[in-house]
């Protein structure tokens, strides 16, 4: 009984965005139905890329130092030495991509394991819990959710001032309630099935019923969300940077060097085009693995 | 509905009032000391006399709690606080430029709206077909760029090939020159109207290929009703459901979010209002702007939710006890 967990855990309907079934699955058989999809493939290229370039960035193979001015070699086209071009202090657009790239995932990756970790924990102790303590979790969270996203983060920059590590709590702090509603969900509902009841009959400790018959159930729809999570992070990391809120200059991050060619794309374009570039592609790449990964996992959304 | 209508406004209270609690905090958090907060860099001409007396003028001297409470008090007598840095009270300088921020919000919905159902809808009446993959093209694209690229590579284009400038700083209010006020917002609206409109048409797209399988569907087209009449009597009305909820969250995050837009157009509304408070350390300003947004929101979601009531003959709030 304690090693199974039945395919559908509820007779009635499951609330919406919750998925009512459970496969036991190998993971390479879901990175090969992933794969197996045009956009699919795509997104997983786009993101091996994204993350193959953050890494190069954060191992400094850059074709020069991000943060090198070659003042003789001020906005200059792309050519042969500066293949993306330089900006207005000479520095080689290229590397500086590159470096962003490393930023832009550092902020992504850290933000969003943080508010999977203390969203999915406080979702699923207040669900199990129940009563009071859920009800009064809830209504913080709620609290959270009368923000909108943006202007939570710049009121967290705010108070705790710019940065990479500022921003990276910022973006944790606006998702972790989204997570801890996604938990929620599915622990909810669990509750009541008569396997979680018989497991606990049988004496199987609280502890020991949430990890092995619990916890497993929201694996789904949390790796969905954290899909959405992820090109948000992106996107918001680069929005703040832009408003000059975010990753600190001279440190290279994609959104600054965008506001930065504003005013200047009239006669350095491609300070403009590979920023755009590079945060559009990267955001597709994060949309695309996203959206497979949902049809994979929550089967009533597939057609 | 009048009952539900209270009920919803009376759920939302203790929601306003942890609002309060967490911007009150929040803004306390801020290293250093509130009167330093307040004046910014001059806080240092003052003397410790002056200090004092302002400490106390603002009642300082108590205790956390009790601060909260009298600050909680003026906000409900509609007092924000004071905008040292402008020289203006909080709601005065809020309540002028939120119709800017209104308009802009409006106009951004009515273009999402107005090209992302059809589109939406056209993409599921045709699936597959030309329309269908461009239109899907078109919205992984629209969600894919973030809006502040679309407004840089617009008036990037704008200003280089259409010798456009856009406004810089002279914004002329809807009420003096509508016309050139709907022009200085066409921009700003589009860019915004239209990365919404990605996501209405998916939303509106998988909504309607979920009702278009369902049984009433078939019925009605068995019963032999006009295509047209079974799409938008019988499947689009259903299918707007979820369209409803997206335009609520949108609306929400328009009114604080759409800082960034607001900034690079140069439009005095609340974001760019919020921005400039940041930037300047106006604590006072921050605070008030925060509650005020969170409050327009969570009065935006009680409306959504009574906003399903008339779309859906499946809600009726009338028979809820």
């Amino acid at each position: 009984m304690q090693q199974s967990i039945p395919a559908s855990p509820t007779l009635t309907a499951p609330e919406p965005g919750q998925p009512a079934e459970t496969r036991t699955r190998s993971r390479s058989s879901l990175l090969r139905q992933i794969a197996g999809t045009p956009s699919g493939a795509i997104g997983l290229a786009i993101v091996t890329a994204y993350v193959l370039v953050a890494l190069a960035g954060a191992l400094g193979v850059t074709p020069f130092d991000p943060l090198e001015q070659h003042r003789p070699d001020r906005l200059q086209g792309p050519n042969r030495t500066y293949l993306m071009g330089t900006d207005m202090l000479g520095r080689d657009v290229l590397s500086r991509i590159i470096k962003g790239g490393t930023n832009s995932m550092i902020v992504v990756l850290a933000s969003v394991t943080l508010a999977t970790a203390i969203g999915t924990t406080i979702g699923v102790l207040s669900a199990w819990s129940g009563g009071f303590l859920d009800n009064v979790a809830m209504r913080v969270m709620d609290v959270f959710f009368a923000f909108p996203a943006i202007l939570l983060a710049l009121l967290v920059v705010t108070v705790l001032g710019t940065g990479i590590r500022n921003t990276i709590l910022a973006i944790a702090i606006v998702y972790t309630p989204i997570f801890a509603r996604v938990a929620r969900g599915p622990v909810l509902s669990l509750k009541e099935t008569d396997f979680v009841e018989a497991a606990s009959a049988i004496g199987s400790p609280s502890w020991r019923i949430l990890l092995r018959h619990v916890l497993p159930n929201t694996v789904a729809p949390t790796i969905v969300q954290i899909s959405l999570a992820l090109s948000w992070a992106l996107l918001t990391e680069a929005g703040l940077s832009f408003l000059g809120l975010g990753t600190p200059p001279p440190e290279p991050s994609w959104g600054q060097m965008l506001s930065d060619s504003t005013g200047i794309a009239e006669i350095a374009p491609w300070l403009l085009l590979f920023p755009g570039l590079a945060i559009m592609i990267s955001v597709l790449g994060f949309n695309l693995l996203g959206d497979s990964l949902r049809d994979a996992l929550d089967p009533r959304l597939r057609r | 509905m009048l009952r539900y209508l209270l009920q919803r406004f009376l759920f939302a209270i203790p929601t306003l009032l942890g609002v309060s609690v967490l911007v009150f905090v929040a803004i306390r958090m801020v290293p250093g000391n509130a009167i330093t907060a307040m004046l910014g860099t001059e806080a240092g001409l003052l003397t410790a006399t002056q200090r004092a007396s302002l400490e106390e003028y603002f009642g300082l001297d108590k205790s956390p709690v009790e601060q909260y409470f009298v600050w909680l008090r003026n906000v409900l007598q509609g007092d924000l606080g004071y905008s040292v840095r402008l020289g203006e009270p909080v709601l005065d300088l809020i309540l002028h430029r939120l119709p800017v921020t209104f308009e802009l919000a409006f106009l951004s919905v009515v273009v999402a709206l107005l090209v992302g159902i059809p589109l939406g809808v056209g993409s599921a009446v045709r699936r597959n077909s030309a329309i269908d993959l461009g239109g899907r093209l078109f919205a992984l694209i629209g969600l894919a760029a973030p809006n502040f690229l679309v407004a840089t590579l617009s008036i990037f284009v704008l200003s280089k090939y259409f010798n456009f400038l856009p406004n810089a700083g002279n914004f002329t209010r809807l009420l003096d020159d509508p016309i050139l006020n709907l022009k200085q917002m066409l921009l700003p609206a589009l860019t915004l109207g239209l990365a919404f409109s990605a996501s209405v048409m998916r939303t509106t797209r998988s909504a309607m290929l979920e009702v278009l399988g369902q049984d009433y569907v078939r019925t009605a087209r068995a019963k032999g009703l006009r295509e047209k009449v079974v799409i938008v009597r019988h499947t689009l009305r259903n299918a707007l459901i979820p369209v409803v909820t997206l335009t609520g969250i949108e609306i929400s995050y328009l009114l604080g979010g759409a800082v960034i837009i607001e900034q690079i157009f140069a439009l005095p509304g609340l974001g760019r209002l919020t921005l400039n408070a940041i930037s300047q350390r106006d604590y006072a300003l921050i605070q008030g702007v925060t509650l005020f947004i969170a409050a327009m929101v969570v009065i935006i979601n009680v409306l959504v939710d009574l906003g399903y009531a008339a779309i859906d003959p499946r809600i009726s709030y009338a028979n809820r006890s």
